[in-house]
């Protein structure tokens, strides 16, 4: 159980984050979404301890997270299996060999293994991406913006295997700002704004609320955000 | 190294390349420059006469000829106006840097200043191409001090043929006349005075004569006395000021021994500035760093791996470096230790100035472009000399030399190479600038995120 509670970060006077609180069950997908600025990548860079929140408390310590940054953090010039080896001994992994063999199955990168990254396309670069943050078999695995620049065919296989991670028991935090993604694929949304939490909870009660019936879901949530002054 | 091979290849060649190239320069003089020659004095008609002494005028040009690379002019069937005029043309096209010409009446003029007659001095003539003023200056100076080596040599016999005949005249002794056939006896001032002294011993006490012959040999003893001093006097002719030099300051290094010094730290100041700037950079804009420090690695031990990376290549390549160029230059590799401690203290100076930039500009081209700017200039001030700028601005140049790693890593390897002087001071400056350089990088990190 990940239990994130009360926490808030400002840049001078700037509240990024303001008392924000999350909850999320081992193996539930977490959507939390936003217009540009709400807070979310602040919000995953807390979690994932790269950032320190001015106050507010962690269930978990950082390096029980595995963090997946929103621009792929991978060395162009080293192959697949070259860059999961560096970060396996990075993390210290007992059997390297091991891990890196396991991360390319996981991911469906085995074929592509001895391929200089610079050379694959944009959704396997997002794997292996991927595929590093769990090399330290994290319980909890944070994504940010994980589809961006991506195309829906790419897209559509990214989740695929995103939610087979999350069937797998690993819990998975994920900021998007294509609604329709928290819509289809998460189990708990939550929606930030200018650092405020508006809302926590299923995307079907998320759905009742902003009357997602009559509009399409993005409508809604455009709607939903003028209703909170935002 | 499977990030890029091309780097690695780049690291391994460099210091080759540019062994060789130092090696090759060291250890060849500067190429002679080419100057057109027309000596139109008549062959056999070189020698002056001096007395029963003839020089050969021609033979005192051989340091000339050692200095330059002459051209013959063929002139064959022309004029020696038209000919000198062919020469000026080789000097405008460019063929040759310059042209000497030397007169036919060089040498009786030489002979006529000899006989203290009338008329001009003896002249030569010399054209030079002012396209090039680095080049021209070169002939201008290699001309002008072999010529005047030529005419202080010249000056020196001439002064040895009068020390001769002043000697003659003091002493007594034969001379050889060759227009007569045979030797003169020279009586000389000592012997005219010994006779004189008998002649006057001989006469009557109160003879009138006795006064007049006291006279003469106080005249005959006065003249040998003097000019046995001149002798010292003309013998200055030919050196009239001696120089006599004495450094008080630096070291007593050959400037091949300097310029090694210099070319390694050159080497090793570009190799570790841009690598370290680079790596550091290539971390954030491969989007790496903030997975790397985020629990991986510090921020700290990320900055000391890449400064010893970037330390340990450039210590590779400047040993490198010193293996081609011991191929050329003399290396005292007894001193080896001393070389080690130079290298790795200039190498982590230069990694921390590195990391510095690398954090400062966070991008690899922009990193690079920012240390190519900044070592250029550091190296050269460096080497401004004292004395060759106003002092105020030769104090600021100091200051600013003092705050990079180039000056006192060049300090430091000049006296490891050449044991040319303290070596802690360098070294221990060198220090402080990797703490200073290295807190700055650390700094700068914070805008990594």
């Amino acid at each position: 159980m990940l239990v994130a509670d009360g926490l808030t970060k400002r840049y001078g006077e700037r509240a990024a984050l303001s008392d924000v609180s999350l909850s999320a069950r081992a193996g539930e997908l977490v959507a939390v979404i936003g217009p540009n600025g709400a807070g979310k990548t602040t919000l995953l860079s807390i979690l994932a301890g790269i950032q320190a929140a001015d106050s507010g408390s962690l269930s978990r310590a950082p390096d029980e997270f595995g963090w997946v940054p929103q621009q792929t953090a991978l060395y162009a010039k080293l192959t697949v299996a070259e860059n999961l080896r560096l970060f396996a001994r990075l993390e210290r992994r007992d059997d390297v060999e091991q891990a890196v063999g396991r991360m390319l199955e996981q991911t469906g990168l085995r074929e592509r293994a001895d391929d200089q990254v610079g050379t694959l396309s944009g959704g396997n670069r997002q794997r292996v991406n991927i595929a590093i943050g769990l090399l330290a078999d994290p319980t909890v695995l944070l994504l940010d913006e994980p589809s961006a620049a991506l195309d829906p065919r790419q897209r559509e296989r990214l989740w695929e295997f995103i939610g087979s991670l999350a069937e797998s028991g690993t819990t998975v935090v994920y900021s998007t700002h294509v609604v329709q993604e928290a819509e289809r694929y998460a189990h708990q949304v939550i929606v930030l704004a200018d650092g405020e939490r508006l809302f926590a909870g299923p995307p079907s009660e998320f759905e009742r609320l902003v009357g997602a019936s009559e509009l399409d879901f993005e409508a809604a949530f455009v709607s939903f955000l003028h209703q909170h002054g935002h | 190294m499977r990030r890029s091979p091309l780097l690695v290849g780049l690291l391994i060649v460099y210091p080759i390349v540019l062994s060789l190239l130092i090696g090759f320069a060291l250890s060849r003089g500067p190429e002679k420059p080419k100057v057109a020659f027309l000596n139109f004095v008549p062959p056999g008609a070189g020698e002056v006469e001096l007395g029963n002494e003839s020089i050969d005028v021609a033979s005192y040009s051989k340091q000339l000829f050692e200095a330059i690379d002459p051209v013959r002019v063929e002139c064959a069937g022309v004029s020696e106006r038209d000919c000198e005029r062919k020469a000026i043309d080789e000097v405008r096209e460019g063929n040759v840097l310059a042209a000497l010409v030397i007169p036919e009446d060089v040498v009786d003029r030489l002979q006529s200043a000899q006989n203290l007659g009338a008329g001009d001095p003896p002249t030569v003539r010399v054209y030079y191409n002012a396209e090039d003023p680095a080049k021209r200056r070169y002939v201008e100076s290699t001309i002008e001090s072999r010529l005047q080596d030529a005419n202080t040599e010249l000056t020196k016999k001439f002064t040895e043929v009068a020390l001769s005949y002043l000697g003659l005249i003091v002493t007594g002794g034969s001379f050889d006349v060759p227009i007569l056939g045979g030797t003169i006896d020279i009586l000389g001032l000592e012997r005219s005075e010994q006779i004189l002294q008998g002649v006057q011993r001989r006469l009557p006490r109160g003879s009138p004569d006795r006064a007049q012959l006291e006279r003469v040999i106080r005249f005959a003893e006065l003249a040998r006395e003097n000019l046995d001093l001149s002798d010292d006097v003309l013998a200055t002719l030919g050196d009239p000021v001696r120089v006599e030099t004495e450094v008080v300051k630096g070291g007593t290094e050959s400037l091949s021994s300097f310029a090694v010094a210099f070319a390694v730290a050159i080497s090793l100041m570009f190799v570790t500035v841009l690598l370290a700037a680079g790596t550091l950079a290539l971390e954030r804009e491969e989007n790496a760093f903030l997975r790397l420090v985020r629990g991986l690695v510090s921020r700290t031990g990320l900055l000391t791996e890449k400064a010893v990376l970037a330390a340990i290549c450039s210590l590779v390549v400047a040993l490198l470096m010193l293996a081609g160029l011991g191929l050329f230059v003399d290396l005292q590799w007894s001193r080896f230790p001393s070389w080690l401690l130079g290298l790795v203290a200039g190498s982590l100076g230069f990694a921390a100035l590195g990391l510095a930039i690398g954090a400062v500009a966070r991008e690899v081209r922009a990193a690079s472009l920012l240390a190519f700017m900044l070592s250029l200039p550091i190296a050269f001030l460096a080497l401004v000399p004292s004395g060759s700028v106003a002092g105020p601005l030769y104090e600021a140049i100091r200051v600013v030399s003092a705050l990079f790693p180039f000056k006192p890593t060049l300090d430091a390897l000049d006296a490891a190479f050449n044991d040319s002087g303290d070596m802690l001071g360098p070294v221990l400056h060198l220090a402080a600038l990797t703490l200073g350089f290295g807190a700055l990088a650390r700094l700068g990190l914070r805008r990594f995120g």
